[in-house]
């Protein structure tokens, strides 16, 4: 502490601070539960930091709803479009910088430096998934020389609505690894965020509603992992679901509930890393190839000339 | 409708293929019996007659091939791309040498017209071996990451409705990349993939990479729940399919999915119509209707709705149904009694459900299992036969006004396999094409295949997709985490 400040609490009553009622995100807006639910967070030393809202299975419908909703919009909007919001992302984050060292410090129990290390990697995350949204259509497709008068074009599209289970123990670097290349895709998320520490990802909600992007493109739930997924993973208007913060008996069973409008299923994948370089899996992980054929028809057996 | 021209009979000679009175399994370069003993019959749709006994895969023959298929991997996986890549090649060439039998073969067992098997199938089958062959020494430069690497053993369930070709769209692209392969046909058509067998023995292919398993059901559900199985790629209904992927749920097994669709084949005010005409029998009389992909729902712009629906009745009145080994035969025998039974009351549902049914006159043979084509007008969204897969030659008609209306309707499914799209307007092909939610469209065609082509469905028509370079992802491990790839 600086003398400054030293100097001021001996001089003044010590300023009570203004503590932050975490919200989710929700359809663009911050909606508290419906189920008024909060439970209780703490720093990794067990600290209370905040209660925050316990979603129920409502909410979990509610995101479903507004994410759907959503989808036409943000997978329409163009690539370079959704490439400028990304990158938006980015830059509002950067302007919060200091915010999300300190949550991420208290949710890790991170010295201020290596919380910083985390921060940037995220941020620096958006930066690079911002540049994907308009080249990843050229690197998986392509066009198709077929034997005989026609073209076809395979490109990706999105898959749809994604509920993303955020990974427990990286609250935000690891929580931004696996929204980003789901929504840099054109696919819209449902993201639980790590059932013990949830602030970076509740806060992060406040920042994506300042970056231009459109309500209900992301979604913020909090609470139990296995209470919010186990709907989210039957929801029969879920496209896909991202099991990074599930446990292996809690991914097998939400797998099997999956089966049943046969969801597209990105089995937890071992990460020692979160920093390292992602590749392209993630967003292939969410994408379907669409081939449309056209008759090319012919100019006779000589061609033009010329 | 009588025709002014009587057709000779045409037929193909069925001397040319040889079929044994029985099969066994082909395991490890071998042919054995099952282990225990049990067998069944397969038998020619069209006339009912017994072809052969084949041997029926249990649980410890499951066991047995996919331990050969395991043993076979750590040399094949390891042999250089070139050397498998002329593995394909000669799989290729014998294929193409021996097309004529195997097209006769395939029409004795699944009762589809020759016509089809000789002009459809068969080349298609050697195209697919000729294009994944080719892949094999290039796999590094295919976008899956420097060292691509095969996954191991993989379990392959197909269907009866192209037996040959269903086996080639997943042996071809597994050897390619290394795997080495159980393969299950379906029960009513397993001769071509025995007579397969043989090719992989003439190719000189390694023991072990290839075994064929025929059998039913719990044939391909025990080596889908095989422990020692890495990949499993399945062709066939959306309901196994789920099972499937409830079976594999919390494993390491990279599963592939082809599965349902109730594709809708959208007609614009302004197309052609004769063409589109043409392109509607394709895409649901093409295999008796026995597609997955099969344009079953027509979407006809109001406006022309009459005048296409003449057109259509008139084209199908000229639609020859009977032997399929009659070269001007159109339509084929349905695979199997169970099929026909199926068929049989999805159409009288419809019925029931006040759709108004419509076939040609249409005399059909007294022994095997025949179904005429079908339409039915007065559908709506709301009929079981324009929600449910029918598998068969029936064709669905519903209207629509504008062109959103059409893709909202066409979206209305949960399948999301194919769709077709008939207009003079490019800006429009291309703008439909954009917002429906299926994994193949075909503006001003249908139910074309090609080896260099993605094939595969959104939503409940499965994951993943087979043929092209997106074909090899499901046979290779996935990229480290580290972006290696």
């Amino acid at each position: 502490m600086s003398t400054v400040e030293k100097n001021d609490k001996t001089e003044r009553a010590e300023r009570l601070s203004v503590f932050k009622t975490y919200k989710l995100y929700v359809g663009g807006k911050f909606p508290r539960s419906e189920s008024g639910r909060v439970y209780e967070v703490t720093d990794s030393k067990g600290n209370w930091l905040a209660n925050v809202p316990l979603s129920s299975r409502k909410d979990a419908r509610d995101a479903v709803v507004a994410a759907r909703k959503a989808f036409g919009g943000w997978s329409g909007a163009t690539a370079y479009n959704r490439g400028q919001i990304l990158y938006r992302i980015a830059e509002m984050l950067e302007g919060r910088r200091e915010q999300y060292v300190r949550e991420v410090a208290d949710a890790e129990g991170l010295s201020k430096s290596k919380a910083a290390a985390q921060v940037d990697a995220a941020i620096d995350r958006w930066v690079w998934y911002a540049g994907w949204t308009d080249k990843i259509a050229q690197v998986v497709g392509g066009g198709n020389p077929v034997a005989g008068p026609f073209f076809n074009i395979s490109s990706p599209e999105p898959a749809g609505v994604v509920a993303v289970l955020a990974p427990q123990e990286s609250s935000f670097l690891g929580l931004v690894s696996v929204l980003a290349p789901v929504i840099a895709t054109g696919n819209t998320a449902i993201v639980v965020a790590s059932e013990t520490s949830p602030l970076p990802a509740l806060s992060l909600g406040e920042v994506l509603a300042t970056s231009d992007l459109p309500g209900g493109v992301v979604n913020v739930l909090s609470g139990r992992t296995a209470e919010i997924a186990t709907p989210l993973a039957a929801h029969q208007d879920v496209n896909a679901i991202d099991l990074a913060g599930a446990d292996e008996v809690l991914a097998k069973e939400l797998e099997i509930a999956a089966a049943d409008n046969l969801k597209r299923v990105l089995r937890p994948q071992p990460v020692d890393d979160w920093a390292a370089a992602p590749g392209i899996d993630r967003m292939t992980a969410f994408l379907e190839t669409k081939t449309v054929w056209h008759p090319t028809g012919s100019l006779g057996a000589s061609g033009s000339s010329y | 409708m009588a025709s002014v021209f009587e057709y000779a009979p045409a037929p193909e000679s069925r001397s040319i293929v040889d079929i044994a009175p029985s099969y066994g399994l082909f395991i490890d370069g071998e042919f054995v019996e099952a282990a225990d003993g049990k067998v069944f019959k397969t038998v020619s749709p069209s006339t009912e007659e017994v072809l052969a006994e084949i041997a029926q895969a249990g649980e410890a023959d499951v066991d047995r091939a996919v331990k050969a298929a395991r043993k076979a991997f750590v040399k094949w996986s390891a042999l250089p791309g070139s050397e498998r890549a002329k593995y394909l090649f000669r799989i290729a060439r014998i294929i193409q040498e021996r097309s004529r039998e195997l097209a006769v073969l395939e029409t004795l067992d699944n009762g589809k017209p020759i016509k089809e098997t000789r002009d459809a199938d068969l080349p298609l089958v050697a195209a697919h071996f000729f294009y994944y062959a080719g892949w094999a020494d290039k796999l590094e430069h295919a976008g899956f990451g420097a060292s691509p690497a095969p996954l191991g053993v993989a379990g392959q369930v197909i269907p009866w409705n192209f037996p040959l070709l269903m086996l080639a769209w997943k042996i071809a692209p597994a050897l390619a990349t290394g795997n080495t392969v159980v393969l299950k046909p379906a029960e009513t058509t397993p001769l071509s993939a025995l007579f397969f067998a043989d090719i992989c023995r003439q190719a000189g292919l390694p023991k072990g990479v290839v075994n064929i398993l025929p059998g039913y059901g719990d044939s391909g559900a025990a080596l889908v729940a095989h422990p020692d199985v890495n990949k499993v790629a399945f062709t066939g209904s959306t309901a196994v399919g789920k099972e499937i992927a409830r079976t594999v749920a919390g494993t390491h097994k990279k599963v592939t999915l082809e599965l349902g669709g109730k594709g809708a084949n959208i007609v614009f005010d302004d197309a052609p119509i004769d063409q589109a005409v043409e392109g509607i029998v394709n895409g649901i009389f093409f295999n008796q209707g026995q597609v997955c992909c099969a344009g079953s729902r027509l979407l006809v712009q109001e406006s022309i709705q009459d005048e296409l629906l003449e057109s259509l009745k008139r084209r199908l009145s000229t639609l020859r149904l009977g032997d399929p080994l009659d070269k001007n035969t159109d339509i084929g025998a349905i695979n199997s009694e169970e099929q026909l039974t199926r068929i049989t009351s999805l159409v009288e549902q419809g019925e029931a459900e006040g759709a108004e049914r419509w076939s040609p006159a249409c005399e059909l043979p007294e022994s095997g299992y025949w179904f005429a084509p079908t339409l039915f007008t007065n559908v709506t969204q709301a009929h079981r036969i324009a929600r449910d897969e029918i598998f068969g030659p029936v064709l669905s008609v519903l209207t629509f006004r504008t062109p959103d209306e059409a893709v909202a309707k066409a979206n209305n499914s949960a399948y999301g396999l194919s769709a077709g799209i008939w207009t003079e307007k490019g800006s429009r092909i291309l703008a439909v094409a954009n917002k429906l939610r299926a994994g193949v469209i075909w503006s001003n065609t249908f139910n074309k295949f090609d080896p260099t082509s993605p094939f595969g469905g959104y939503k409940e028509s499965g994951f993943g997709r087979e043929g092209g370079r997106h074909g090899l992802e499901a046979y290779l491990a996935p990229s480290s985490p580290e972006g290696e790839r």
